[in-house]
């Protein structure tokens, strides 16, 4: 019975956690588009192209697909842990989550700007570095997505 | 955790690389908007297998950890409006974006071709990647697994 409630969740959450799943996949779908644009080797391509597609991806969907992950995120905790008792700790999942997405930020913010001097400059290395970066974060995020289904203790 | 938990996680894994497949193609379509240049579609050519391989992965990925799903976890059956629709949706949205990648994979290819020897521009390449049947199959692909993700949190029926 309690394996059965534990499916049963408020319709009122519902459209916070469409927001919040939508938020992430879009961004790990940008920064895929941008891993790959900075990392893959191209032969007949144009590496100057790349570099502007991996910097404006990452701009103009990539930091809006965040935001509305994160503002999902926090709709949603509100919804489910806001009436928590101090003395009740949250679930490990969900630190899985805050610092995954913290780090991820940060590590996300750092290559976005690498992105835009390498793209700007014609900077090789750096476009490389910008990728690497990015890569991590992606990493980070796909742990989150795996702790928000299985809901480890 | 259960066993379930860990395909609910594979399920969702799945999903993600799905989707972010979607997000990848989108926007190199954006970016190769009505461009004729030979050069620039071949620049993709790399990043287009990585998101072929994402989307074989996820759409199989989905199907086949969900309908496990649907029979394992209670309150869930897999005959469920929202599983069914889903199912049916799942079809479509491959079936069509398939259809879309064939077209977009073509004149990739082609455009590699052309680039290697020397040919600057083609103008056939600004017919594909503009509001082509390409484009609009891939358009209602993405539709279709938006409308997936409304019934998987919503779950009409359920």
């Amino acid at each position: 019975m309690s394996h059965v409630l534990a499916n049963i969740r408020p319709d009122d959450w519902n459209f916070a956690l469409f927001l919040h799943v939508l938020g992430a996949m879009l961004l790990v779908g940008s920064v895929v588009a941008a891993v790959g644009a900075l990392l893959t080797p191209t032969i007949a391509g144009d590496p100057v192209t790349l570099r502007r597609f991996a910097f404006r991806t990452l701009l103009f969907a990539g930091l809006p697909s965040y935001i509305l992950m994160r503002v999902g995120a926090e709709w949603l905790y509100s919804k489910e842990f806001g009436d928590l008792p101090d003395d009740v700790d949250e679930p490990a999942w969900v630190g899985v989550g805050y610092i995954t997405a913290d780090l991820g930020a940060l590590l996300f913010l750092i290559a976005l700007i690498c992105a835009g001097i390498a793209s700007a400059k014609s900077k090789n290395t750096l476009g490389r570095v910008a990728g690497v970066i990015v890569a991590i974060a992606l990493i980070g995020w796909l742990v989150a997505v795996w702790a928000m289904g299985a809901k480890p203790d | 955790m259960s066993l379930n938990d860990w395909i609910l996680s594979l399920h969702l894994l799945s999903a993600f690389a799905y989707v972010g497949a979607e997000v990848v193609f989108t926007a190199m379509i954006v970016s190769l908007w009505r461009t004729e240049s030979t050069r620039r579609v071949s620049s993709f050519m790399g990043i287009s297998r990585i998101a072929t391989g994402l989307v074989l992965l996820g759409s199989l990925g989905t199907l086949v950890f969900g309908i496990w799903l649907s029979i394992s976890k209670e309150p869930y059956d897999l005959w469920d409006f929202w599983v069914i629709a889903a199912i049916v949706l799942w079809a479509v949205a491959g079936g069509l974006g398939q259809q879309a990648g064939n077209a977009y994979g073509s004149a990739g290819m082609e455009a590699t071709r052309l680039a290697t020897s020397g040919t600057e521009t083609n103008p056939a390449l600004a017919e594909t990647f503009g509001a082509s049947r390409a484009f609009w199959f891939h358009l209602v692909s993405t539709v279709a697994i938006l409308a997936i993700l409304v019934l998987m949190v919503w779950k009409p029926g359920a």
